[in-house]
């Protein structure tokens, strides 16, 4: 079984009620902001807000409309950030949410790094900090609750489910509304496939979400690591047969040249 | 012991001292009101000057430790024996440097140790961290003669002695692996890493730049304390260092331009803006033209010309490992980074500290710079 969110942005009306929701589930503080000229607020993710709703004026033709998008962990199917995590202390569990486990963190911020998504935060101003992200409200998968940003939506946008499940739902909503939705489920394919994947009337780049072909992210960095044992052996093998042999060559020569007159080139 | 007893550099000692006091104060400023108020860090730029600097430059720059006992024990080449010592000290500092910048800039310092039971064998962080605390631990053990011999203490050292050319090796699969890996960690950020740089064979790429640099930086250093310290080493010696750099760098380049031209990448050296001059200074004013210098005996024979040719090198590699670590990775949307003078006074503080620990170390430890021109038998 894996959890999976379907967000279909056709249906978001921005209210932000998941917003909301995420902080009071998590009992996480509010964040002093100031007026940007923006109804999106705060502006961008933090170590207090795991979810908030991005505004978009996009222009379609004369019109001017309003796309809402939901920021937050995608619970990546190959998430970079446990690939990266020193410690393990971000992992996926068995039903797909990326979860922290906090008394293992170190605060490299390694993960910060490697998320694709610019998801973990830090507590920057704490002298005991920690990683601060969206666990997909891990608490309440276990009670076999959805996410509070899930019960919370008024409209329906939000949908948790099976990700196998959501995915056929899209399809299907996809083929029977051509004209309302672009021909892609954001989240299907990108970066190996997310557990939370967006439906949208206008194209993801717009919107800001990032562009990603279909390869996992830590598939290098995985090769990488695969070959340190094989070069653990190759350079110790080398090392000690190159040691040997310059060490019998050195011995033989100054052996040949033991009963010569002829100067040796002794440089040591 | 009856060696010369030099005066310390009083004036050089104290301004060490000041720029020390402040890192200390700066430091902690910082546990007490964390990161935040003492970088310009955020979550968009998460990393910067102390990883750059103290991290990536640090360890590439105490690459003449494994490359020194290499070539000494394991290639017997017994003519690089009087400058192994001074090596391996500043190998040794130079990992010391590299951990204290590390206490400072994790969030959590005193769960450092945490790799040590946690195990991630994923991350190529996990290798750095381990290959750093192994390495440290074997540079201490080929350090420790000199300590044992100033303090005259028999049975140490020849337990030392005997198990040598395991640690010698041992030291080499660490570096190799650790130098590597420092590549390795970039590998995680092909989205964000500039084109010019990101290529899977980064952890070769950075391989060999440290090799080429650890040759550098052991000429640098006879040269300076040869002015500095009256630790004088043949030109013989530094020429010997300086002739194996263009083999190293060679390398270096083939395989970088290699790797540019199979990934289709060569014309973004120069459409690429910014990140075109970026990377021309550092490959070829770092990179081509010391591998051509070096390669001039008339170069190598002059004192002066080989001590600017290795300089060239070490701004080549820092300007390197700035670009891979810090310039041409992207910052999260809307991010600017410029570091906080509390940051550049703990980097500096650190660079004095470790200035400081050499002078004190050449300067009691006698056995460092004692031109010995044969190896103990052993
Ligand atoms: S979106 Fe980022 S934080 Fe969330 S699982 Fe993926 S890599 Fe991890
Ligand atoms: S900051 Fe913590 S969670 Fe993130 S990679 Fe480092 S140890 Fe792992």
């Amino acid at each position: 079984m894996s959890v999976g969110m379907l967000i279909d942005l056709t249906k978001c009306i921005g209210c932000r009620g998941c917003q909301i929701a995420c902080k009071q589930w998590n009992e996480l503080p509010a964040e002093k902001t100031h007026n940007r000229g923006s109804y999106e607020n705060p502006p961008k993710l933090s170590d207090k807000t795991w979810t908030y709703i991005t505004f978009h004026e996009i222009a379609d033709g004369s019109r001017v409309t309003w796309v809402f998008a939901k920021d937050g962990c995608r619970h990546c199917l190959e998430p970079s950030c446990a690939s990266a995590c020193i410690v393990g202390a971000l992992h996926k569990r068995p039903d797909g949410a990326v979860v922290y486990n906090a008394h293992k963190c170190i605060g490299c911020r390694y993960c910060e790094m490697a998320c694709p998504f610019g998801i973990p935060a830090f507590q920057w101003e704490k002298p005991v900090p920690y990683i601060q992200k969206c666990t997909f409200c891990e608490d309440r998968l276990d009670q076999g609750e959805e996410p509070a940003c899930a019960k919370t939506c008024p409209t329906g946008a939000i949908e948790f489910g099976e990700r196998n499940d959501l995915l056929q739902t899209a399809h299907a909503r996809m083929k029977e509304r051509p004209d309302k939705y672009v021909n892609h489920i954001y989240g299907e394919k990108e970066v190996g496939g997310t557990s939370v994947m967006y439906l949208s009337s206008v194209p993801f780049n717009k919107l800001g979400f990032p562009t990603y072909g279909p390869e996992p992210l830590p598939r290098y960095a995985h090769i990488a690591m695969n070959a340190v044992p094989p070069t653990i052996g190759v350079v110790t093998v080398l090392m000690g047969g190159v040691y040997w042999i310059i060490k019998r060559r050195d011995k033989m020569m100054s052996q040949e040249t033991d009963g010569v007159t002829e100067p040796t080139e002794k440089e040591g | 012991m009856e060696s010369e007893k030099r005066p310390l550099p009083v004036v050089t000692t104290v301004i060490l001292g000041i720029l020390i006091a402040i890192g200390l104060a700066v430091a902690i400023f910082r546990y007490i009101h964390g990161l935040g108020a003492a970088t310009n860090l955020s979550d968009g730029r998460p990393w910067g000057l102390w990883i750059s600097f103290d991290l990536y430059c640090g360890v590439a720059l105490a690459a003449g430790g494994f490359v020194l006992t290499g070539t000494v024990y394991i290639f017997n080449m017994k003519r690089y024996y009087p400058i192994v010592r001074s090596a391996v000290l500043t190998a040794f500092l130079g990992y010391l440097m590299v951990i204290v910048a590390l206490l400072v800039d994790l969030g959590q310092p005193w769960r450092i140790w945490h790799p040590v039971i946690y195990w991630n064998p994923h991350s190529p962080l996990f290798e750095v961290g381990w290959c750093v605390f192994l390495y440290t631990a074997v540079l201490a053990l080929e350090f420790s003669p000199n300590v044992f011999e100033r303090f005259n203490m028999k049975t140490p050292l020849s337990v030392i002695r005997a198990i040598q050319i395991p640690l010698v090796i041992a030291g080499i699969v660490l570096s190799t692996l650790h130098q590597s890996s420092l590549g390795s960690i970039l590998l995680m950020f092909p989205e964000s890493l500039h084109p010019l740089w990101f290529t899977p064979i980064l952890p070769v790429q950075f391989f060999l730049s440290a090799v080429a640099v650890g040759l550098a930086v052991v000429i640098f250093e006879m040269s300076l304390s040869d002015k500095g310290l009256g630790h004088h080493v043949d030109q013989g010696i530094l020429a010997g260092l300086g002739s194996a750099i263009p083999y190293v760098l060679g390398l270096y380049v083939v395989v970088k331009i290699g790797d540019l031209l199979v990934g289709g990448k060569l014309g973004l050296i120069f459409t690429s803006g910014i990140y075109s001059v970026l990377f021309l200074l550092e490959f070829v004013g770092g990179a081509i033209v010391p591998l051509i210098l070096f390669a001039l005996p008339s170069v190598r024979q002059s004192r002066t010309a080989t001590f600017w040719s290795a300089l060239l090198v070490i701004l080549g590699l820092v300007l390197n490992r700035f670009d891979v670590s810090w310039f041409a990775l992207a910052p999260r949307l809307g991010t600017t980074y410029f570091p906080h003078p509390m940051e550049f006074a703990i980097s500096i503080a650190i660079v004095s500290s470790g200035i400081l620990a050499y002078i004190l170390a050449t300067r009691y430890l006698p056995a460092i710079q004692s031109i010995k021109k044969q190896p103990e038998a052993g």
